[in-house]
């Protein structure tokens, strides 16, 4: 079943532009890897050594998957999921 | 260049002072396309921390779903250096994710928490790269929110800017 995933303006040049766009998994995992196949480079921007990467969050309708199991968060028909890059920085 | 009315800048001064010697950090938001930052929105350091600002994730959430549901953007993202000055550093710079955002920085370094002098500058950083930008303070914007009927390409330089007689209209 299609899961909305919300793309944030940074990453939109993988998605032709759009702001959301459809997806499949069964969880967080498998959805990033179907997006993948659709918009090629778009993985290695939110995943590195098989975790969500420090400065990106993703969350699964409004909660953000570090707090609801990671990549395993299992996702159902009309979740949606929404990616937003951290906002942060620092003085050195 | 990066247009802002008196009392939003005065505002965000306002935090970076209360906060300091922690970092402070926030939004203003505008309406999508129009390149006016009209809504502030202080956000909370998460970091609570004098060399680090991050929002929490949830805040996080619950700000750009706002944003998106008023059809706004973020036309500003600010925050506080307290012990240097208001230049974006390695780290600033490598986490900028908001290319079509004007990136203020407040030095607090010399005023603290107190009346005295300040920095207030504005960037534009895109991919790695940071474009210093004038600074204009009106004393109001006048006809808001203005939307334009082209959205701003995400880049720096050549972008026209309402002029102040247009704002003033």
């Amino acid at each position: 079943m299609a899961i909305e995933v919300r793309i944030p303006t940074i990453l939109r040049n993988f998605t032709g532009g759009e702001r959301a766009v459809d997806a499949d998994g069964a969880n967080v995992g498998e959805l990033i890897d179907n997006l993948e196949s659709n918009h090629e480079g778009l993985k290695e921007r939110l995943i590195e050594n098989d975790e969500v990467r420090r400065f990106i969050n993703i969350y699964v309708n409004d909660e953000d998957i570090r707090f609801s199991g990671g990549l395993d968060a299992t996702l159902g028909g009309g979740d949606t999921v929404v990616i937003l890059p951290a906002v942060a920085g620092g003085s050195f | 260049m990066l247009t802002i009315d008196q009392a939003t800048h005065d505002a965000i001064v306002a935090h970076a002072r209360r906060d300091h010697p922690d970092e402070a950090c926030g939004v203003v938001a505008g309406a999508n396309g129009s390149d006016l930052a009209t809504r502030h929105i202080p956000m909370l350091n998460a970091a609570m921390s004098p060399t680090f600002y991050e929002f929490d994730s949830g805040d996080l959430f619950r700000l750009y779903r706002e944003m998106d549901e008023r059809d706004e953007e973020p036309v500003i993202v600010y925050h506080s250096h307290t012990a240097t000055q208001a230049y974006p550093s390695r780290t600033d710079i490598n986490l900028a994710q908001e290319p079509g955002a004007h990136y203020v920085l407040v030095s607090t370094r010399e005023c603290g928490n107190g009346d005295g002098p300040f920095e207030f500058r504005s960037y534009r950083i895109i991919d790695g790269d940071v474009t210093e930008e004038q600074l204009r303070v009106l004393e109001a914007y006048t006809d808001v929110p203005r939307k334009r009927e082209v959205p701003l390409p995400p880049q720096a330089g050549g972008t026209p800017n309402p002029t102040t007689s247009e704002l003033e209209q």
